[in-house]
């Protein structure tokens, strides 16, 4: 009884959009003078011959593949190095978190900035060393991997604050007791303090690949998905289509393929790694 | 020889005295208890003999080696620690284990090792249970036998037992001084405990505010303490402290019409006398007023007052006198204590009279 509120809240914006996508998926799109009507699988059978679609999920997946492991492992040192006693030590964590903090939008400009051709900091840098100066993000070849780097900047820190709890939870007589058995501090990091924060690298694991499909902002800011699609995500192209191309149908087609493969990733990484991982 | 040798060991933090100058030596296969009450410098004072606080000045020598600035796993030593420091993810076999893997030690000989400790604990059919899956007691045995599987002769404890209850308590006090004992270890054991002290330790250090207040054998701390912080410290009940006052050439205590107690002068001296050497009688002695009674069944603890001051006496079984009766308080001289009221310290020369019935 209690919970009504909630479920109805749920109800409305959560499972009735899921199902309605689900459902237009299996329609066309319609006009005023064009009804949509029952299609079955057309649209399915159309993203499958779709060159953009596989374009941006390949995209997506290196994406994914260049953003996730680099982050968490930039994360974990810069959580291990913070977590020690420094000089600043309050400092330098914020400076790490700061890129956190700031909203996609921004810190897309601010990486244009760096970005950008002949003014762009990269390029003045460049310029002082010599060399020439360079179209980062007007490059197919190197555009997607100018977006991963900026993503990694900005993902990085926030993983940081779950890696750094995690590492002020741990008793700090564990490592005085490796130190008396003679471990030494790699070592130690490897047998007991890895291992213990298993459980916050499974939750970023899966914060992190969530991040990479839906987190898109910066492509408005950066390349629009360009230069020829080098650039666009999954989620951009949802977009695209659904509010540039207007074809709601086809839209909704796309959607349920994320959806189900982020659900299938999700329940993928409960059920293999739950096992081995410890938790207190 | 020395296990261990400290000499005028000192640490702070900024202005802060944690350990000042102390000096004290462990000799080989005793068990050397660290007492004090709670902030008094000992736990501080353990993990500098193991290498894990770094001493503001000083000397640490073990096994006739200086390792004053030596990292601690070239100490040799092991250590229990009093949360156990058991690694919760790894089950009792690679707990104990942990510390001859990382010495990369033979395999037939780890296993060697292991199952004569386990054995040894008690501990053969937990070997595949992680920590969360074991009981307190269960924990401070694996927390045992990781120090024991080293092979150090030298084993560092601190506050050990202070998370069990008090049964288990009791058991594994037995059960660590007979290991000692069997292997013949070095034990350096902290605790704020004066049970423990009295109970397992060839020699008591007691400590208070840093500093090293009185070094012995249990039964001479207990016998003979040399200041009153150390007779009010050891035994429970503790110690009664009376102060006296000058009556006509002897000493009373104060605020009492009762006999002389000690011949010669009393202001500035108090008197020192254990709740279990006290006797009772109806008449004479000196006179005291029941407040209540504690009763233990072996024993009964009574609160009474002599003039304004609260004295403690421990009785064998029930005790006959209610609330408010008058009784008499009797004691021999040789089991009361003479001390400076101004620097707590014991009084050698005074001459304590016995009080009888």
């Amino acid at each position: 009884m209690l919970l009504t509120p909630a479920a109805i809240l749920l109800i409305a914006f959560t499972y009735y959009p899921a199902v309605a996508t689900l459902g237009q998926s299996f329609f066309s799109a319609g006009t005023a003078l064009k009804p949509s009507v029952f299609v079955g699988v057309e649209n399915y059978s159309f993203m499958l011959d779709d060159e953009v679609f596989w374009q941006v999920l390949k995209n997506n997946l290196w994406y994914a593949v260049g953003t996730i492991p680099a982050s968490i492992a930039i994360a974990l040192l810069m959580a291990v190095w913070v977590n020690g006693k420094l000089p600043l030590r309050g400092f330098i964590r914020m400076s790490y978190f700061t890129p956190t903090v700031l909203p996609m939008i921004a810190v897309a400009n601010i990486w244009l900035f760096f970005y950008t051709p002949q003014i762009g900091l990269i390029d003045q840098v460049a310029g002082v060393l010599g060399l020439t100066t360079y179209n980062w993000l007007g490059d197919p070849d190197t555009v997607l991997t100018c977006i991963i780097v900026m993503t990694i900047w900005k993902e990085a820190g926030f993983f940081m604050i779950f890696y750094l709890a995690a590492l002020q939870s741990l008793p700090p007589e564990l490592e005085e007791a490796a130190k008396l058995e003679g471990a030494g501090r790699w070592y130690y990091f490897r047998r007991v303090v890895f291992p213990l924060l298993m459980p916050t690298t499974l939750f970023v694991l899966i914060n992190a690949i969530i991040n990479s499909f839906k987190l898109v902002d910066q492509l408005f800011i950066l390349t629009k998905g360009g230069p020829d699609n080098a650039s666009s995500l999954l989620l951009y192209y949802i977009y695209e289509v659904a509010f540039s191309f207007f074809d709601q149908a086809y839209a909704s087609t796309l959607t349920v393929v994320l959806l189900v493969s982020l659900a299938v990733i999700a329940i993928g990484q409960f059920v293999f790694l739950d096992k081995r991982i410890h938790y207190r | 020889m020395a296990a261990i040798e400290l000499t005028e060991v000192t640490k702070s933090w900024g202005r802060t005295v944690a350990v000042g100058n102390i000096s004290f030596t462990v000799d080989s296969g005793t068990f050397v208890v660290l007492l004090g009450p709670s902030g008094c410098g000992k736990s501080t004072t353990l993990r500098m003999i193991a290498g894990l606080e770094e001493m503001t000045s000083g000397k640490v020598m073990i096994d006739g080696r200086d390792m004053s600035h030596a990292p601690p796993s070239a100490r040799r030593v092991s250590m229990v620690f009093q949360s156990y420091a058991l690694f919760p993810h790894l089950d009792t076999r690679q707990n104990i284990l942990f510390g001859l893997k990382v010495r990369r030690v033979e395999r037939a000989e780890q296993e060697r090792r292991l199952a004569q400790v386990a054995e040894m604990v008690g501990l053969d059919r937990l070997l595949d249970r992680k920590p969360s899956q074991l009981s307190g007691g269960q924990r401070q045995r694996v927390a045992l036998a990781r120090a024991i599987v080293a092979e150090n002769s030298i084993c560092l404890m601190d506050e050990p037992l202070s998370n069990l209850d008090a049964k288990l308590r009791h058991e594994m006090r037995v059960e660590i001084r007979a290991l000692q004992e069997r292997l013949g270890m070095t034990v350096v054991y902290v605790t704020h405990d004066q049970t423990e002290a009295m109970s397992m330790a060839d020699k008591v250090i007691l400590m208070r505010e840093g500093r090293i207040e009185q070094t012995g054998t249990p039964d001479r701390l207990y016998d003979r303490p040399s200041t009153k912080f150390c007779a009010e410290f050891i035994g429970t009940p503790p110690m009664n402290i009376l102060r006296l006052s000058d009556a006509g050439g002897a000493a009373v205590i104060a605020g009492s019409d009762g006999p002389a107690v000690v011949a010669g002068s009393g202001d500035g001296y108090e008197l020192g006398v254990r709740p279990e050497h006290i006797g009772v009688a109806a008449s004479g002695g000196v006179p005291a007023t029941v407040d209540s009674c504690d009763y233990l069944g072996a024993d009964t603890i009574v609160s009474a007052q002599i003039g304004a001051q609260e004295v403690l006496v421990r009785t064998p079984g029930r005790f006959g006198f209610a609330p408010g009766a008058t009784i008499g308080l009797t004691w021999s001289a040789d089991d009361t204590h003479i001390f400076n009221s101004g620097n707590g310290r014991r009084e050698q020369g005074a001459a304590a009279l016995s009080v009888t019935a």
